[in-house]
């Protein structure tokens, strides 16, 4: 007999169908692999006996629910990530923006906040943080809780201080911020401009125009539609001769919004060129 | 193995000069996919790319997210995201925590593939220096697909094809001359 796993993918469909019907969060289209993996990981994690229990738990614990929703979505980030990217942003995007009396950046699925705490620096260095909000959302509340705190692992930031360097940082990046035993807490004058809120792109609506969204390796976990979907409500979110980022490995082609986007060069960034 | 519908080499340290001796053997003809998980340095995907094309007249490419999986080509991992396939033969790319303190993990890809091909797979896992890859191992024999490990004598480095040897059900120990021979027996 082959072997089969803890989930099965009939199961998989049910718990999808029971967190639609009792909480509303709408996992449908979702990357099956991608998820499948997720939930097995949570299973065995929880030490769960079987797919009865499991599936009583999230079905009826709405506080088990909630760490369901965060271990099933991916919150692996960290700062100035890919360097070249914000190269780009340094050089190329954000200047441009500088021109406006007012920016507003949408931060998609911000996770911990790694990236919004990125972006302030840039903007700080670029002295425009003055004059810009930064919008950083995601389904998850308590990785919000998070980003609101500012405060990353200690032992990560050798490394987050040379994707700074090779992102054009042109600072010590040790200044913005202090130890705090193994956690760095950033300055509080890089949040002053962020506004935490949960968003849920599968089924939220858009809330505000843009002149750039970044939602870097969101798309990958959901399938072509939702893919598409998603660029649409970007699209709705985006002024004209705005800014889109996306993750390495994601593309607004083949999408039904991409005649109205040039591609920036090398990066994954387009600009919304026509209404 | 008949009928095989996919091929899937797993490797780290020492598994590049393997692939560079083996490609340039397999039967351009093959009628199904190989797939190439390789621990290695951040954006050096194009190099690798360009690298295992010249050693070959099958199509080589960078697996590209939600892209059709087909037959008779053979597809890169991407450095840093973990590989996925849905059972409707698209492949997944996925940022969750390392495995085997690796990105792309070959455990992930090993155990996704399970899933998908069951007994149609072929997994085979190279030279390297930690242990990634062997629980894939033990998953596709479970769900019984064939095994096939690097001699690890003529490995430059012998741990990961010894634990998989040590650890999973491995059907088939191969000289890296022996390769080639095999994989084009597979069609």
């Amino acid at each position: 007999m082959p072997f089969t796993s803890a989930i099965s993918d009939e199961q998989v469909e049910t718990l999808i169908s029971d967190v639609l019907e009792q909480y509303g969060y709408d996992f449908t289209g979702y990357s099956r692999a991608s998820l499948k993996r997720r939930l097995l990981r949570l299973y065995s994690l929880d030490k769960h006996v079987s797919f009865a229990e499991f599936r009583y738990k999230v079905s009826n614990d709405a506080i088990y629910f909630k760490r369901f929703v965060e271990q099933i979505t991916v919150n692996v980030t960290e700062m100035f990530r890919d360097p070249s990217f914000y190269r780009a942003l340094r050089y190329k995007v954000l200047p441009n923006l500088g021109t406006y009396p007012f920016i507003r950046i949408w931060l998609a699925g911000c996770s911990t906040g790694e990236e919004a705490y990125s972006m302030a620096i840039v903007l700080k260095e670029l002295n425009l943080l003055h004059k810009t909000l930064i919008y950083a959302t995601d389904i998850n509340p308590t990785v919000l809780e998070k980003a609101a705190q500012g405060m990353f692992p200690l032992s990560q930031m050798k490394q987050y201080s040379e994707n700074y360097i090779a992102a054009g940082g042109i600072k010590d990046f040790s200044s913005y911020y202090s130890a705090n035993y193994s956690l760095a807490k950033f300055d509080n004058e890089l949040k002053t401009k962020m506004i935490f809120s949960t968003h849920n792109l599968v089924s939220d609506h858009s809330f505000n125009e843009f002149q750039l969204i970044l939602c870097r390796n969101v798309l990958i976990y959901f399938d072509r539609d939702l893919q598409f979907k998603v660029l649409q409500l970007f699209d709705n979110s985006l002024e004209n001769l705005g800014y889109l980022a996306l993750g390495t490995k994601e593309t607004t082609d083949f999408s039904p919004i991409s005649k109205r986007y040039k591609r920036l060069e090398t990066e994954k960034i387009w600009r919304k060129v026509s209404e | 193995m008949k009928n095989c519908e996919a091929l899937i080499i797993g490797g780290s340290a020492g598994s590049l000069d393997v692939l560079l001796k083996v490609l340039p053997a397999i039967d351009t003809l093959i009628n199904f996919t190989i797939i190439i998980v390789v621990h290695r340095k951040q954006g050096m995907d194009s190099l690798l790319c360009d690298l295992l094309s010249s050693k070959t007249t099958i199509k080589v490419k960078e697996v590209e997210e939600k892209e059709k999986i087909l037959p008779r080509t053979i597809y890169i991992a991407p450095s840093d995201y973990h590989l996925l396939l849905e059972k409707d033969l698209t492949f997944s790319l996925d940022y969750s925590e390392k495995v085997n303190y690796s990105r792309p993990s070959i455990d992930v890809t090993f155990q996704s593939a399970a899933e998908v091909y069951t007994n149609k797979l072929v997994c085979l896992l190279l030279s390297g220096s930690n242990a990634d890859g062997v629980n894939g191992l033990i998953t596709v024999s479970s769900y019984e697909g064939e095994t096939a490990a690097q001699d690890p004598t003529t490995a430059q480095v012998d741990y990961m094809p010894a634990q998989a040897i040590l650890r999973a059900n491995i059907d088939h120990v191969l000289t890296i001359d022996e390769m080639a021979a095999y994989i084009n027996a597979l069609n």
